[in-house]
């Protein structure tokens, strides 16, 4: 029965991509966030239009990055690390916004192959981790988001979607100042009747830029000669505020 | 007001900053210690990743140890010659220190063994330190007026190779200080500590040299061993964050200089009292990490590339 079911949503969503007329606009206020010194984190204006009444959820997806995940475990009364399993394809950030609760709006199937929901993401298990599977893997996989959405990096804002009107719509994404420089990417969903009519997509760009980026490239480009500078400034700091201390003293 | 960090890639409050980095110049000065030991788990409970906050840690210590080594340096206390000796053993020792840690990583305990060894070295140090100190200011209190021996002799004393070390008054073994840089030159690699918190007690009770001289000298030994750490850091793990280097410096020389000061006015046994109880608080507070439950059973750590 569930097997049908979901074979049936798939043919419906296959009709769904079929080229049509655009039931779905929406862009961001800034494709490019510039980190410069004084990047305490921003927050970027959503905004589109739909064609009719409907749900919108939009995801946002991060850079992807490669962790650890290791187990604390109590070995003669001191904490020390068990198990560890890597993940990789792990977007370092991770947000999902959309205009009613999710688990109203669209079935889990759906949820799932739109990446809808932290429970959602697809890691996949890095080299180098063996057997390990079920039940275990699965308590890996939810410590990451766990840890993530502590960490402010990853979270869902169900019902943070406004609609203005019945076509207009709105929400705010939060980037906050631990989330890492690379390409980011835009979802947008129009669902009806718990189905994806239509999607759009748009990139988000973070990077670097002044001081910020030059300190990077060059402690990335000439590692050698950035090291020297910084024992350069250190000894330089260090005789300084002897000489003026001296002269006080 | 906060300040975006470049290789940290975390903004945080330049005041917060000053002031940590003033702070653990202030130790600096004082005590002849890096800080590194105070500087490194507090920039990392700061949310800076612990590769950045151990290489920026130890470019901040060199900068607030060439100040204090200036500031000492004119007071006469620094013992060039022991310090050569302690940087020769100490390199060695950082050699062969890269290689012990990449062998822990290897089998996955590199964690724990570095908070075993906090816990081991800071617990140990610091009760004997305070101890120590308690037992001179006694002697100070109950006979006062009399003067305290220079040093004590032991057995290594009985060793061969020795050097006449002028400053400190001294004329013993050189196997023992390059054997001491050599612990030190390990450490520094495993715990990422200048080794400031271990060398100027070592030097007092086991090199027996006067506690005056210690300081000065010792902060040579950890400008030019956390150069050389920083230097490493930067090449082979792009860690050292140069604008959180300069905040903190900024709030460090400073601190060192205030400390070389307090330090001219204060008694051996009252700096010996003091730093002891420091160590021993840092000690005990990553024991009590160690034992208590952590908040979530499990951690994130990024891979590499």
């Amino acid at each position: 029965m569930r097997r049908t079911w979901s074979l049936l949503l798939a043919v419906f969503v296959a009709c769904a991509a079929q080229p049509a007329a655009a039931q779905l606009e929406a862009d961001l206020s800034s494709h490019l966030i510039s980190i410069t010194s004084n990047f305490t984190g921003t927050e970027l204006l959503l905004f589109g239009a739909a064609d009719g009444p409907g749900d919108i959820v939009v995801v946002v997806q991060g850079p992807r990055e490669t962790l650890t995940v290791r187990r604390k475990q109590r070995v003669a009364g001191v904490w020390l690390n068990g198990r560890a399993v890597s993940f990789s394809d792990v977007p370092a950030y991770y947000a999902v916004a959309s205009s009613r609760p999710l688990a109203q709006t669209v079935p889990t199937t759906t949820r799932a192959q739109y990446r809808m929901g932290g429970e959602f993401l697809a890691f996949s298990v890095a080299a180098g981790t063996q057997n390990i599977a079920g039940a275990e893997l699965a308590a890996f996989r939810e410590a990451l988001v766990r840890n993530k959405r502590s960490a402010s990096l990853y979270f869902e804002a169900e019902g943070s979607v406004t609609f203005v009107g019945e076509r207009l719509f709105r929400t705010n994404i939060v980037i906050p100042s631990t989330a890492p420089d690379g390409t980011y990417n835009v979802n947008i969903y129009l669902i009806r009747n718990q189905r994806v009519i239509d999607q759009k997509t748009t990139p988000l760009s973070i990077n670097k830029a002044g001081l910020e980026r030059a300190v990077h490239d060059m402690a990335h480009q000439q590692p050698a000669a950035y090291g020297v500078i910084a024992i350069a400034i250190a000894i330089v700091a260090g005789w300084g505020a002897g000489v003026v201390f001296r002269r006080r003293g | 007001m906060s300040l975006y960090l470049p290789i940290a890639e975390i903004a945080l409050s330049i005041p917060l900053l000053l002031l940590l980095g003033g702070v653990i110049g202030l130790l600096s000065g004082m005590f002849g210690v890096g800080g590194g030991f105070l500087l490194t788990p507090l920039l990392i409970f700061l949310g800076v990743p612990a590769p950045v906050a151990v290489g920026t840690g130890a470019n901040q210590v060199v900068a607030s140890s060439v100040s204090g080594v200036l500031a000492h340096w004119r007071r006469g206390n620094v013992d060039v010659m022991m310090a050569g000796v302690l940087v020769a053993g100490g390199l060695v020792g950082a050699g062969f220190g890269v290689w012990l840690f990449a062998l822990l990583r290897r089998v996955g305990q590199v964690d724990l063994v570095i908070s075993l060894s906090y816990v081991l070295l800071l617990g140990t140090l610091g009760a004997m330190m305070l101890a120590e100190g308690i037992r001179a200011y006694r002697r100070l209190r109950s006979a006062p007026g009399r003067l305290t021996k220079l040093h004590t002799h032991y057995l290594v004393h009985r060793l061969p190779l020795k050097m006449r070390f002028r400053k400190s008054r001294l004329y013993i073994s050189a196997l023992l200080p390059l054997g001491l840089g050599l612990v030190i030159g390990i450490m520094t690699a495993i715990m990422g500590v200048g080794g400031g918190f271990l060398l100027v007690p070592a030097m007092i009770y086991l090199i027996g040299m006067p506690t005056v001289t210690t300081v000065g000298t010792s902060l040579l030994q950890i400008s030019i061993v956390g150069s050389a750490v920083t230097f490493l850091q930067a090449t082979s793990n792009q860690t050292v964050d140069i604008v959180l280097a300069v905040i903190l410096i900024l709030g460090g020389v400073v601190g060192a200089q205030i400390g070389a000061l307090f330090a001219g006015k204060l008694r051996g046994d009252q700096i010996r009292i003091m730093l002891g109880l420091i160590v021993l608080a840092v000690g005990i507070a990553v024991a009590v990490d160690l034992v208590l439950p952590p908040a979530d059973l499990y951690i994130l750590t990024p891979v590499a590339g």
